[in-house]
């Protein structure tokens, strides 16, 4: 099958500091792919230039084999969950409804169809009981459900989520992955920006790891092993869980 | 109408364009940016009258817009190359602001044009340099400027409701929805710079900065919904343009840095007494109860 995402000799740079070297790898349809490195590596960095947030330096990004631009409709993006602003006054159901206005499109209003299909998708995320609450009313976990919930409601077919499981609680994370692996049965592709070794075997089927350049990438079970995880974070790793896959 | 009715219509219309504009300022951090805009429309204005040796309000808006445009491109300019954000602003709109003010004392003489009248405005003129209109009449020009104003500042709003608010609460995930982010940016620049240039005359580059931030700011104690900021926006702006006409009226002082005051006596009211936020609720309120545990 054709990959969703092909990138070749991908340059970028952060104030200055080259971040990607040389990066080049390409995703099959229908995984779900953990990205991994130590911090610094350039994973966030990977996204927004992937997504065309930052500028790239050099290299070629193709989406469904076509540009970007031509593709955004069928792209979702969860930002980190630090790069809004909480106190925003609107509610959840609102937060979610805003995955839409790219459907909605100009000097059109949502409508009743967009509510339901936010109420759903909040539903889908055990957050139909929030819709009307503030946001900044919500803790971490329920806010994380939230990004996830309005992701949802974009329907698209290749989603990149960055660090959703940081900081959120036990059952957040279960509802998180749970989504994720339904996406993926369906026949989606979705990325992840992870950081905690200890569940990579657990949660993805494939697996990127990256310092500043693709260190390996395949499935799980090849290419996450003890030589892989030294070779992509250094020294700086004292402790791997027992590898399941 | 009376003297004091035309005060208080154009002070309410300073009050509720800079209202509206105020919410989006403050919601997307960049009350700074109402400041530096305030200073660097002078520069606007001056070369605007130099070009057309007129002070008329149409090329006045123009200028100003112009130069308010070029001051948020210089920041964010300034900003790509390594400057702080804050930085960049302080030294775009001093410098800009400095230039307006050489060219006023060298080129622009004794013109009715000078540094008092742009820092404080002069409100209690506007009456009388007047425009005659088709079937209302005589309205004084900054009533119909601000009037304008107001009409397409609250078109511009409601057309882009949506995306007002997506750019302000998540830019990221606006851009990756194909919103043209940037291009917005510059067209709430340049509804800031309007609506200040606008109101500029009324109350002059110091008092409009308060009418466009305090209000908002006020507002945003109160509720939780960005509709309802907005409305509570204008109207706090409204309510502070009558309580500063008639605290000037009595204490017989200027009417612009009343109004400002006012501003600043509505907010110390919200920020005391508003049952969500204020410092009341926090004394008498018990402390939030521990979350329901999350449901998987």
């Amino acid at each position: 099958m054709d990959p969703v995402l092909q990138v070749n000799q991908l340059n970028a740079s952060y104030r200055k500091n080259k971040v990607l070297t040389d990066v080049q790898f390409q995703i099959a349809p229908g995984t779900l792919t953990g990205i991994i490195g130590p911090n610094g590596a350039g994973k966030s960095t990977l996204l927004k230039v992937l997504l065309e947030l930052h500028p790239r330096l050099s290299g070629t990004v193709s989406f469904f084999g076509t540009t970007y631009a031509k593709a955004k409709s069928r792209i979702g993006y969860v930002p980190q969950r630090g790069t809004v602003d909480w106190d925003f006054p609107t509610n959840a159901l609102d937060v979610v409804m805003m995955g839409l206005y790219g459907k909605i499109g100009w000097l059109r209003w949502p409508t009743r169809k967009h509510r339901e299909l936010a109420l759903q998708a909040l539903n889908e995320m055990g957050m139909a009981d929030y819709a009307e609450r503030q946001i900044s009313q919500l803790s971490g976990g329920q806010q994380q459900r939230v990004f996830l919930a309005r992701a949802l409601v974009q329907d698209a077919d290749l989603y990149f989520l960055d660090e959703p499981l940081a900081g959120v609680d036990a059952a957040t994370e279960r509802a998180i992955m749970n989504t994720l692996k339904l996406l993926k049965e369906q026949g989606k592709t979705v990325l992840v920006v992870h950081h905690d070794l200890q569940t990579v075997a657990d949660y993805f089927d494939h697996v990127f790891m990256l310092n500043r350049t693709v260190v390996a990438h395949g499935p799980t079970a090849d290419v996450f092993h003890q030589n892989n995880i030294y070779r992509t974070y250094g020294g700086t790793i004292r402790w791997m869980g027992e590898k399941s896959g | 109408m009376s003297y004091t009715g035309w005060i208080l219509l154009t002070a309410s219309l300073v009050g509720l364009s800079c209202g509206l504009i105020g919410c989006l300022l403050i919601l997307r951090r960049m009350a700074m940016m109402a400041d530096a805009i305030s200073h660097t429309v002078l520069l606007g204005i001056v070369i605007a009258f130099l070009i057309t040796r007129e002070l008329s309000g149409v090329h006045m808006l123009i200028g100003a817009t112009l130069a308010g445009l070029l001051t948020a491109v210089l920041v964010q300019w300034l900003h790509t190359t390594g400057v702080q954000q804050e930085a960049s602003i302080g030294i775009v709109f001093t410098t800009l602001f400095a230039i307006g003010v050489v060219l006023i004392a060298t080129k622009v003489g004794n013109a009715h044009l000078d540094v008092q009248h742009a820092l404080m405005g002069e409100i209690t003129f506007i009456p009388w340099e007047t425009v005659e209109l088709p079937i209302v009449g005589a309205v004084p020009q900054a009533v119909l400027m601000l009037s304008s104003v107001l009409v397409v500042v609250l078109v511009v709003l409601l057309a882009l409701y949506k995306e007002w608010k997506i750019t302000s609460f998540d830019p990221a995930l606006a851009a990756s929805l194909g919103l043209p982010v940037v291009l917005l940016h510059y067209l709430f620049m340049a509804m800031v710079s309007m609506t200040t240039v606008a109101a500029f005359d009324a109350v002059g580059a110091i008092m409009v900065v308060a009418m466009l931030i305090t209000p908002a700011a006020s507002a945003y104690l109160w509720t939780d919904r960005l509709a309802v900021m907005l409305a509570l926006s204008g109207g706090i702006g409204v309510l502070s343009a009558f309580i500063g006409y008639y605290i000037a009226a009595w204490l017989d002082t200027s009417i612009s840095g009343s109004m400002a005051f006012a501003t600043g006596i509505l907010f110390m009211i919200s920020f005391i007494g508003s049952p969500k936020y204020g410092m009341a609720s926090r004394w008498t309120k018990p402390p939030e109860p521990a979350e329901a545990p999350p449901r998987a």
